[in-house]
């Protein structure tokens, strides 16, 4: 029998620390499959975030430079500025890139710098313990919003795609989720096609991904793949939310 | 069409992804559990895998190599 399907040489061969179904693992693996499919292996530079995948070195077997929390897309900006030919993204959570890194993820889709940013929506703080994040829904339950999120006192949860839709300079920005077999492959070619843009250098391009947190979620791993399906999808729509032509 | 996979039981950390979306049913999970305390997915050769490699699509942990024919 012919193999036809194992770990891409991108992804290093060692058990990763995220929980049972965490989507940060699924999405991992996609990114290691484009980084070999697409010969980056050689030229890709990540900046991974403060947050639970600040580990994410230790299991894509490419360059990496760690930044502080928040501060990705600047680290990222200095790397492709002075190396224009490398494959520069940054991988960030919620609360590393649309809290503490509000400043840095608008200025720098406001640049248009030519960055592909990897944006997991998990709708928590996952790494410190489950504590609302920008973008938690109406009424979920976290650790500081233990009667649900009131969004007369907290406001709404932040749709960041929409939100750097109306920046001149963001040429892609698709929303996708890795919670089903067809929306993971939706979800590698959207991830293809960010990189593509950058390789093309139209813009700033980004893939806000839809992501499992079970363990903050208090659920089981397949009934988080329900929730995003039934619940998430509802404030945060699947599909390409802005592509300017490449 | 014919298949085939191979479960790493020491990466597996028993989410059930591979269980649920196997179109085939024939993914379970063990009893046993493997040495970081979790239940395994395990294959069932009599079951008629078609290789379509939906168990690998979704394992967040890169433990499973699937096989056609
Ligand atoms: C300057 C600074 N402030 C706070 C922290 C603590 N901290 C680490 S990760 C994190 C948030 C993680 O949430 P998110 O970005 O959504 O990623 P996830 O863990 O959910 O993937 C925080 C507040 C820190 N590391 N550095
Ligand atoms: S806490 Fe949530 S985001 Fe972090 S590894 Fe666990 S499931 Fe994944
Ligand atoms: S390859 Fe397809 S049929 Fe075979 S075990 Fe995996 S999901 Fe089931
Ligand atoms: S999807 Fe992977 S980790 Fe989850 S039960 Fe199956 S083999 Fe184990």
């Amino acid at each position: 029998m012919k193999k036809v399907y194992s770990r891409p040489k991108s992804l290093k061969k060692v058990p990763m620390h995220y929980c049972p179904g965490c989507g940060h693992s699924i999405i991992h693996r996609l990114i290691a499959e484009l980084l070999d499919e697409m010969s980056l292996r050689e030229t890709a530079i990540c900046v991974p975030p403060a947050g639970c995948a600040v580990l994410a070195y230790n299991y894509l077997d490419i360059d990496m430079v760690e930044a502080p929390h928040g501060r990705a897309t600047a680290v990222a900006t200095g790397i492709k500025r002075v190396r224009p030919d490398n494959m520069v993204f940054s991988y960030q959570g919620d609360g590393d890139l649309a809290a503490i890194g509000t400043a840095e993820t608008l200025h720098t889709a406001n640049r248009g710098e030519l960055i592909s940013v990897i944006f997991v929506n998990n709708a928590i703080y996952g790494m410190t313990g489950g504590q609302m994040a920008p973008t938690t829904l109406a009424g979920q339950i976290t650790t500081t919003s233990p009667s649900g999120r009131n969004t007369k006192t907290e406001g709404p949860p932040i749709r960041v795609c929409e939100l750097l839709s109306t920046l001149e300079n963001t040429t892609y920005l698709e929303r996708v989720a890795v919670n089903s077999p067809a929306n993971i492959k939706k979800t590698k070619k959207a991830i293809k096609k960010a990189f593509q843009h950058q390789q093309k250098k139209t813009g700033f391009s980004l893939v806000e991904i839809l992501s499992s947190c079970p363990t903050n979620w208090k659920m089981d791993p397949l009934k988080s793949c329900r929730w995003i399906d039934e619940i998430m999808v509802k404030e945060f729509p699947l599909g390409v939310i802005k592509e300017v032509k490449c | 069409m014919k298949g085939k996979i191979l479960i790493d039981k020491q990466f597996c950390k028993g989410c059930r992804y591979c269980v649920e979306f196997c179109p085939k049913g024939a993914i379970r999970l063990s009893t046993a559990l493997n040495s970081k305390g979790y239940s395994f997915a395990e294959f069932d050769e009599k079951k008629s895998c078609t290789g379509c490699a939906t168990c690998a699509l979704m394992c967040p942990e890169t433990a499973i190599e699937v096989y056609r024919e």
